[in-house]
């Protein structure tokens, strides 16, 4: 290899990779090792660091000689962790993907512009400023009967009015989070059946397949791997959704997650903020319970043979 | 097997006719092919017994029942699509039992079926790999069987061929047909190689522009053919077609006058003449080579004279005339077919020769 075609590449390499690396850089991996840095530290309001130390996860954890771990979650640690869980994955499994799949078999089965529209219209939530999105569930779920789940239940149904962000937080928090994430797994999911030859439901047509026969033997096996994608991501995504949590509950101990946890003991205006370093450690913890989730579930789904090459079929 | 007809069918897609008034009718154990170009609505008409398409007008009868309303997995007709339409995450032996599972059959006794029909088509050692380790003739018979496993009313093969090689062609010619025979089942095989149709098929059914242009035996298509679409569809090299008038003296073409045996009226025709019934021996029109194409067995020229551009067949595999070289073209009244040029249809009792 001649030396300008090498000094070539070099600079082909800067130009087009470059912009990419420095973006990888300077928003993720340093943040990380920020992160990293400041849950070893006592940083706090002042925004100084005086000591090195894992008081930090003192606070998470303490030691105990009972457990085979050698040590034990403290109450508000355990609390985040198990409504982390509940709430990712009652969200991913009832709407992120279930109800994803529906929304995106119904309106593909509806004729084409019926079903653009019913897209759209489930987009909406996604195009709405979220804080928008959110003063409309606090007007859905208000717990007098101006609210309207209450005028339905009361005029409607004859029943009692409820209070949802006291009685039941998690169902509020996973519908309304679970509302704009379906369209992501329906827009993903609707491009993957049109891209079903339609032979192949021609000929289950044929061979004597109903609906729900072709649902299940063309339709469900081509999806495989866009559900495999949907699950991975949209799990990465609600570890560390707050947003919506906040808008609707604030600081409510009953939905506190652990990316709620990390946000009120920093940033959030208010109670206990400024803890940046016990932030950065619950932050910390987060990241490594992500990066465990999406290697177990890259394992579990098969996403290596996705990725690995394109699957193209050689006749 | 079913006796099928079809009765005035149109199929309208917005103001477009993709299949106009078409009636024919199909014989139990029949072999149809239905021949024409893209776009000319065969594959619409196939869709439609299939039960996939619902006519606009007009009826389906499957032994002189009316199956318009009937729902495609009802009407047990098997269907084997260009793309041979394989389920992709089952086995061979998984796709040729699907049709099964609907049928309610006994395992053991779908099985046994389908190890029975791999084996007429062949592919009984391949019942465990899935469709993507399979070549397409393989695929090819995987889709015969999946649509035979369930003693189909009728089957429709929709351009199966057309993904092969030449020689795979071939020999999945003389198979399809061998299978079709040895089960008896209504055949109609969709096609635009009049070389496949004309093999496979007892009888022909010419379609264009969504009408059906002619329907007879091969040979009667060939020979005889009805109309000036008929002629220039079917036969390979392309039947020479020469525009010119019929007058009391006889066949104006250009400067040449051609003698003519029976009906003289004037009017304008085209003369339809096949490459291999134009003869260079020497009387006749005078003509210049313009090319030579060694076919192999055979060599096809393009000569120029007084007619026009005409093309002719010699059984020679070298060229015996170069480009440039000078020859003598005639052809026998016998093979010549006259049209009407305003109505593009056969002229009856009329022939030329040179």
């Amino acid at each position: 290899m001649s030396a300008s075609s090498s000094y070539r590449q070099a600079t082909n390499f800067a130009v087009f990779l470059g912009p990419a690396l420095v973006f990888l850089l300077a928003l993720l991996v340093a943040p990380i090792i920020v992160d990293l840095v400041v849950a070893f530290t006592d940083m706090a309001q002042t925004v100084t660091i005086n000591e090195f130390t894992t008081k930090q996860f003192g606070k998470l954890v303490h030691a105990s000689d009972d457990s085979w771990l050698g040590f034990e979650l403290r109450g508000t640690f355990y609390r985040a962790l198990s409504l982390t869980a509940v709430f990712v994955f009652l969200t991913l499994t009832i709407f992120n993907v279930t109800f994803g799949l529906i929304l995106a078999l119904t309106t593909t089965a509806l004729p084409d512009r019926l079903g653009a529209f019913f897209r759209a219209v489930w987009l909406l939530p996604r195009m709405a400023p979220s804080v928008v999105y959110a003063l409309l569930w606090i007007w859905v779920v208000d717990p007098t009967e101006r609210g309207l789940l209450n005028q339905l239940l009361v005029h409607g149904f004859g029943m009692a009015p409820v209070n949802m962000a006291l009685n039941h937080p998690m169902a509020l928090i996973v519908i309304s989070n679970g509302f704009i994430g379906a369209s992501m797994g329906m827009l993903i999911l609707t491009s993957s059946i049109r891209s079903i030859p339609q032979h192949l439901f021609h000929a289950a047509r044929a061979d004597g397949a109903g609906s729900l026969s072709v649902i299940r033997h063309v339709v469900l096996p081509a999806l495989r791997w866009p559900l495999s994608y949907i699950t991975v991501f949209q799990t990465l995504a609600l570890l560390v959704s707050f947003e919506y949590i906040f808008l609707l509950m604030g600081s409510s101990r009953s939905t506190m997650t652990m990316a709620m946890l990390a946000y009120t003991k920093t940033l959030a205006p208010g109670i206990g903020s400024g803890q940046y370093a016990y932030g950065a450690a619950i932050t910390l913890i987060l990241i490594v319970i992500g990066m465990v989730s999406a290697l177990l579930l890259y394992r579990l789904t098969n996403m290596k043979a996705l990725l690995a090459k394109p699957r193209i079929e050689v006749h | 097997m079913a006796r099928v007809e079809l009765q005035n069918v149109t199929k309208d897609w917005g103001t477009a006719k993709a299949v106009d008034d078409i009636s024919l009718s199909l014989e139990q154990g029949e072999f149809a092919a239905v021949l024409g170009p893209s776009g000319c609505g065969k594959s619409t008409t196939l869709f439609m017994l299939a039960g996939i398409y619902m006519p606009t007008r007009g009826d389906i009868l499957f032994d002189g029942a009316r199956v318009n309303d009937v729902e495609a997995r009802d009407r047990n007709v098997g269907i084997v699509f260009q793309s041979y339409a394989l389920y992709p995450n089952m086995t061979v032996l998984q796709n040729i039992l699907f049709p099964l599972r609907f049928k309610k059959v006994p395992k053991a006794e779908a099985e046994k079926s389908a190890r029975e029909i791999a084996e007429l088509v062949e592919i009984s050692s391949l019942l465990d790999r899935k469709p993507s380790q399979l070549s397409g003739g393989q695929q090819q018979r995987v889709a015969l069987a999946r649509a035979l496993i369930k003693k189909p009313n009728l089957l429709l093969l929709d351009e199966p061929l057309s993904n092969l090689d030449a020689t795979l062609r071939l020999s999945m010619r003389m198979e399809i047909r061998r299978i079709q025979r040895e089960l008896g089942v209504t055949t109609i095989l969709v096609t635009h190689d009049q070389i496949e149709a004309m093999t496979m098929a007892d009888r022909i059914i010419c379609m264009n522009a969504g009408r059906i242009e002619q329907e007879g035996t091969p040979e009667a298509l060939y020979t005889r053919p009805e109309t000036v679409f008929a002629a220039s569809f079917i036969g390979s090299p392309p039947i020479n077609l020469l525009p010119g008038e019929l007058t009391a003296d006889g066949l104006r073409i250009g400067e040449t006058l051609l003698a003519t045996r029976g009906e003289t009226n004037a009017r304008s025709v085209k003369l339809g003449i096949r490459p291999e019934h134009v003869v260079a021996n020497g009387h006749g029109i005078p003509a210049e080579i313009i090319s030579a194409e060694a076919l192999g067995r055979e060599t096809l020229y393009t000569a120029r004279s007084a007619l026009g551009d005409t093309r002719f067949l010699e059984a020679t595999s070298a060229p015996k005339y170069k480009a440039g070289e000078q020859v003598r073209l005639s052809f026998d009244a016998a093979h010549s077919i006259l049209f009407d040029a305003e109505r593009d249809r056969r002229l009856e009792g009329v022939s030329a020769h040179a």
